[in-house]
């Protein structure tokens, strides 16, 4: 098998993730769309690692975890905050800032 | 390098299954099963890392996102509400088409970068991983991203203390203490406060019954004993009224002994209340269990 | 206490040692400019002592002064010209100018004139003014007056000579416009200080001349180099310059505010234009001498318009009724003898200044005359409801009666020795042309005449020939002034006449103190320089004898038509030439026919085009950028999903640009990476 198939499969998922964050209006939903894309592409991280021996590629999505980690405390949070003021999850309630 | 075999069946097995979780982001409609899907699509991941020689990678993944990142997100679910489930309904006029075509035009580019690229014949990691995979992460990560890990490490505790932030209620009066209750009672009283609870409805009444209210030592009813909800809708009794009532009980079934309370009332003139008073005897009036205060 | 100067001294190069006796010098300006501050902003406070402060600031002033020329007459002529600086004001590049004094005789006689009649007229103002609830805020600006007019003359730079102009001129705005609730007189306000911008242009275009020319504004500098300069640039700034002092000193043609301006206070028209102000125009010609001697076309041009002036002033002040306005064209008329004087040279210079010293004494106590008549009769000003006004108001009669004298040149008074001099220096034929001499000496002694006649019609109508006003006794002529208006002509009281008479005792000796041993010409040597001797065309006993002939032929004209003749209340038609008189000669109109309206259309048109090209210009392009974000802003619908959407389109049309601009092998190198 050729490793190139794991980049097909990162591809495809990064892809529904886009596609997730578009269509969805949840935003917990969304959110775990944008985790999923992050989440493809670490895995193409981890597969060029291998396709090159060279470990830099772990490395880099190692950090990629770090940062989703905090990003998903932030986002959550916020979330949260929305929540508590508007009753509401949906990303299309919260359009105040238009025109 | 090609993977084995059983790393091909390993991921002909697990990758269908992915996309399908994957799949079941977009379209469940319970934000629930959503996550149970993204945290299956995650554990499969962790399970190709460690297919792809890299343990250490799987095993964060499966601490960090399974166990940490999606348990916050059911957490956060819960908090907001678990049945808030998606309207089907479109709000944003032809987004679905714009999304769907954006996604297969994205997924479709993406797939045909790969497809044009011709790769190198793979390394492998054989030699990199020679001290085992962790330690040789490590030399890298404290050697050339030694700077990068402490920048992440202070964003990480950036975004505990923003998290913090974001989620801290502001008090917008102060707190009412138990000190607080007695100061404003005490301080009360010069105004026509009372420091002691109501006594319940009925007590010393001749009926302890809710809408009856109890009499003090002089015998006179206690309008605030009974329930305000009662006194504003006017369902209120006095004693005088039930004295009546009962008198017409008694008149029926022992006339003898309503007789002599009938002339008693009459040559007295007593209001309601000293007949009560003088009938107090007969009221059950110890049970105070329902009573209501103010 | 002139005559210390001896012997002809040449123009004296200015010395930057400030003499101990001189640093008194900016006393001379702070006294009357911080009275001038504290009254206007001490507000109602100060109603009951401001007008003796404003006296107060004014006669301190006069004291310093006085202090400074007796210090000044101790020190040798070749000292007498000092440059006090003070302190560095603009340094910008290649301009630097300090703020200083030229303290010099020239400056001098003017700071004494100014603050001695201006002393004068505040004591006068004090009881004219008595009643005018206003009061301090008219002190004020008679402060500020004379502030700015001792800055014009003690400036030791053309820039901050400037500053006392603008000062000037605003000052005068105010004056005029004193009384503004009364809209004729704010819009001769108005006039006044719009005649005065268009000399102001002037003086700025001289300014910029003498920067590009010598690259610096200080009188030092400036008449250093000016004899070195070129002859177009010199006559070019020259020329400016006289447009600046036409401006300032009612020349023609810019001559028409003076007539107007008599709407203010009269102390105001005594003061201002009559003995200080307008005489700035003479200073300004004096002053510049050096650039003026470089230029002969620009003197040349300076005389004619002095001639011009003069003859029009005179016709004009024929032909006024009202008293205020015939002095007022005398005192065109006189300007232009002084710019006629200055345009001609070292010769004038000296007696151009000395007919301004002699003029602004006369010619203040016949204006202070005239308000004092004005007060007697109610603020009456045409005088052909004066008549036989010497009986009830002897004073002023006997001291208006020596101003005219003084006036008409008759000897011993003082105008005699100064525009007498004019005359005959207008009779010297310069550059060997004898036609210049003829021209211009015609044209002063038939001043002169004319001069007589006008001023003793202006005397004889008021103070002589027959009761024309109403006493209440019964009008002999069944005509009183404003039907039914008991007129009770009265002498003005003590704080009135005391300036008239002390005014009156200038007219008369001052004069003739001057002229003698020629001291004063030769207290001015140092500035003006010595004139080489020369004769008139005509021998010097004869033109004294014609200009006395001309003026005794005026005033027995004068004597026939308006006083062994009735003089008519109402207006006769009169001839063609009384009918332009009256009407300034049509000033007015010709101003109004060639200037304002080929003006105004101008402007309407610009405004017009301004609307509609330009501003139409931007405010469609400003609408099509508006109507563009109208449209956009659709896009902008705050929804987090759309945006997400168009930056997705964006990511897709960046990755397939890439790919088909590298193309094949290239792309995968530029997106995967170099492989290893």
């Amino acid at each position: 098998m050729e490793l190139s198939n794991y980049l097909y499969l990162a591809a495809i998922l990064f892809a529904i993730g886009a596609t997730t964050v578009l269509l969805r209006r949840n935003a917990i939903i969304v959110f775990m769309g944008v985790e999923l894309m992050l989440n493809a592409t670490n895995l193409a991280f981890v597969t060029f690692a291998r396709i090159h021996g060279d470990l830099t590629g772990q490395v880099v999505a190692f950090f990629v975890m770090v940062v989703a980690a905090a990003e998903v405390v932030v986002g959550l949070a916020i979330i949260v905050a929305i929540f508590r003021t508007r009753r509401s999850a949906s990303v299309d309630d919260v359009n105040l800032l238009k025109n | 390098m090609t993977a084995s075999t059983g790393e091909a069946v390993l991921f002909w097995v697990l990758a269908p299954l992915m996309v399908v979780a994957a799949l079941g982001l977009l379209f469940t409609r319970k934000a629930v099963h959503a996550a149970i899907s993204v945290v299956f699509v995650m554990i499969s991941l962790a399970i190709l890392y460690i297919a792809q020689e890299a343990p250490f990678l799987g095993v964060v993944q499966i601490v960090v996102y399974t166990g940490a990142v999606m348990m916050l997100f059911l957490f956060v679910l819960m908090l907001v509400g678990v049945d808030a489930s998606d309207s089907l309904v479109e709000t944003i006029k032809g987004q679905r088409w714009i999304g769907v075509l954006l996604g297969l035009g994205l997924g479709s580019v993406l797939v045909g970068v790969v497809a044009q690229t011709a790769f190198p014949p793979s390394v492998g990691l054989t030699e990199a991983n020679a001290v085992t995979n962790p330690v040789a992460l490590a030399r890298i990560l404290f050697s050339d991203y030694v700077f990068a890990m402490e920048v992440v490490g202070i964003l990480l505790v950036t975004a505990a203390v923003a998290a913090l932030v974001l989620t801290h209620k502001r008090r917008l009066s102060p707190r009412i203490g138990q000190r607080e209750v007695a100061d404003a009672k005490v301080s009360a009283l010069a105004t026509g406060g009372r420091l002691t609870p109501l006594p319940a409805p009925g007590v010393y009444a001749q009926n302890n019954a809710m809408d009856t209210p109890a009499l003090d030592p002089q015998g006179r009813p206690i309008e605030l004993s009974v329930s305000r909800v009662l006194r504003i809708r006017g369902q209120e009794r006095s004693a005088g009224t039930i004295l009546a009532a009962e008198r017409d009980v008694l008149l029926e079934h022992e006339p003898e002994r309503a007789l002599p309370a009938l002339r008693a009332d009459t040559s007295v003139d007593a209001s309601a209340d000293t007949t009560a008073g003088a009938a107090a005897d007969d009221a059950d009036g110890a049970d105070t269990s329902d009573r209501q205060e103010r | 206490m002139l005559s210390s100067a001896i012997g002809p001294t040449e123009i004296v190069v200015a010395t930057d040692v400030v003499p101990p006796g001189l640093q008194l010098a900016p006393l001379l300006v702070l006294l009357p400019l911080v009275g001038a501050a504290i009254l206007l902003l001490a507000g109602r406070r100060s109603d009951r002592w401001g007008a003796w402060f404003g006296v107060a600031t004014s006669a301190g002033a006069f004291a310093v002064a006085v202090a400074v020329v007796v210090t000044m007459l101790g020190l040798p002529a070749e000292e007498r010209v000092v440059d006090h600086r003070l302190f560095d004001w603009i340094s910008a590049g290649g301009l630097d100018v300090a703020v200083g004094m030229r303290i010099d005789p020239l400056s001098m006689t003017f700071v004494l004139l100014v603050t001695f009649v201006g002393t004068l007229i505040h004591v006068y103002a004090v009881a004219y003014m008595a009643h005018d609830q206003d009061r301090r805020r008219f002190f004020a600006y008679l402060n500020l007056f004379v502030a700015a007019m001792l800055i014009l003359v003690l400036a030791d730079s053309f820039l901050l000579l400037f500053v006392g102009w603008e000062g000037v001129g605003l000052a005068s705005y105010l004056l005029i416009g004193f009384w503004n609730h009364r809209r004729d007189y704010a819009v001769a306000a108005k006039k006044a200080f719009v005649m005065n911008r268009i000399g102001d242009l002037g003086l700025i275009a001289a300014l910029m001349l003498m920067f590009a020319t010598f690259g610096a504004v200080d009188f030092a500098t400036v008449f250093e180099q000016a004899p070195a300069a070129d002859v177009a640039l010199l006559t070019a700034t020259g020329l400016a310059l006289l447009v600046a002092a036409c401006g300032k000193s009612a020349q023609f043609p810019l001559q028409a505010w003076l007539g107007d301006a008599m709407a203010g206070p009269t102390p105001v028209s005594a003061l201002i234009h009559a003995a200080t102000m307008v005489t700035a125009g003479v200073y300004l010609v004096v002053r510049s001498a050096p650039i003026f001697e470089g230029a002969p076309t620009a003197q040349l041009v300076v005389v004619i318009v002095g001639g011009v002036t003069l003859l029009f002033g005179a016709i004009v002040g024929c032909a006024k009724d009202d008293i205020k306005k015939a002095l007022a064209a005398s005192t065109m008329s006189q300007i232009g003898y002084m710019i006629l004087a200055a345009g001609l040279g070292p010769i004038g210079y000296a007696f151009a200044i000395f007919h301004l010293v002699t003029h602004g004494f006369f010619k203040a106590g016949m204006f202070l005359g005239a308000g004092s008549v004005m007060h007697g009769m109610g603020d009456e000003v045409n005088m052909r409801r004066f008549g036989a006004l010497r009986t009830s108001m002897k004073v002023t009669w006997i001291t208006f009666g020596l101003g005219w004298l003084a006036i008409l040149g008759v000897p011993p008074f003082s105008g005699f020795w100064s525009k007498d001099k004019i005359i005959e220096a207008a009779f010297v034929p310069v550059d060997g042309e004898p036609w210049r001499a003829w021209v211009f000496g015609g044209v002063a002694l038939l001043g002169a005449g004319i001069t007589a006649f006008y001023m003793s019609r202006l005397f004889f109508m008021t103070f002589h020939g027959e009761r024309r006003w109403n006493d209440g006794s019964g009008d002999e002529h069944g005509r009183g002034p404003r039907d039914g208006v008991v007129q009770h002509p009265h002498e003005s009281p003590r704080l009135m006449t005391v300036p008239m008479i002390v005014l009156a005792v200038g007219s008369v000796a001052l004069g003739g103190l001057l002229a003698f041993g020629d001291g004063f010409v030769h207290w001015l040597e140092p500035v003006t320089g010595h004139a080489a001797h020369e004769d008139p065309v005509l021998p010097v006993w004869l033109i004294i004898t014609l200009t006395l002939v001309l003026v005794a032929l005026g005033v027995l004209l004068a004597w026939r038509r308006y006083v062994t003749t009735r003089v008519p209340v109402a207006v006769p038609r009169g001839s063609v030439l009384t009918r332009a008189a009256r009407r300034d000669l049509y000033q007015d109109d010709v101003n109004e026919a060639v200037v304002m309206r080929p003006g105004q259309y101008l402007t309407r048109s610009l405004v017009y085009a301004d609307r509609q090209m330009v501003d139409g210009g931007w405010m469609g392009l400003a609408g099509l950028v508006g109507s563009i974000g109208e449209r956009v802003r659709g896009m902008q619908n705050g929804f987090v999903r759309s945006y997400a959407a168009i930056m997705l389109a964006g990511l897709l049309v960046v990755i397939a640009v890439v790919l088909a601009l590298s193309g094949g092998a290239d792309a995968t190198d530029a997106l995967t990476g170099p492989t290893s």
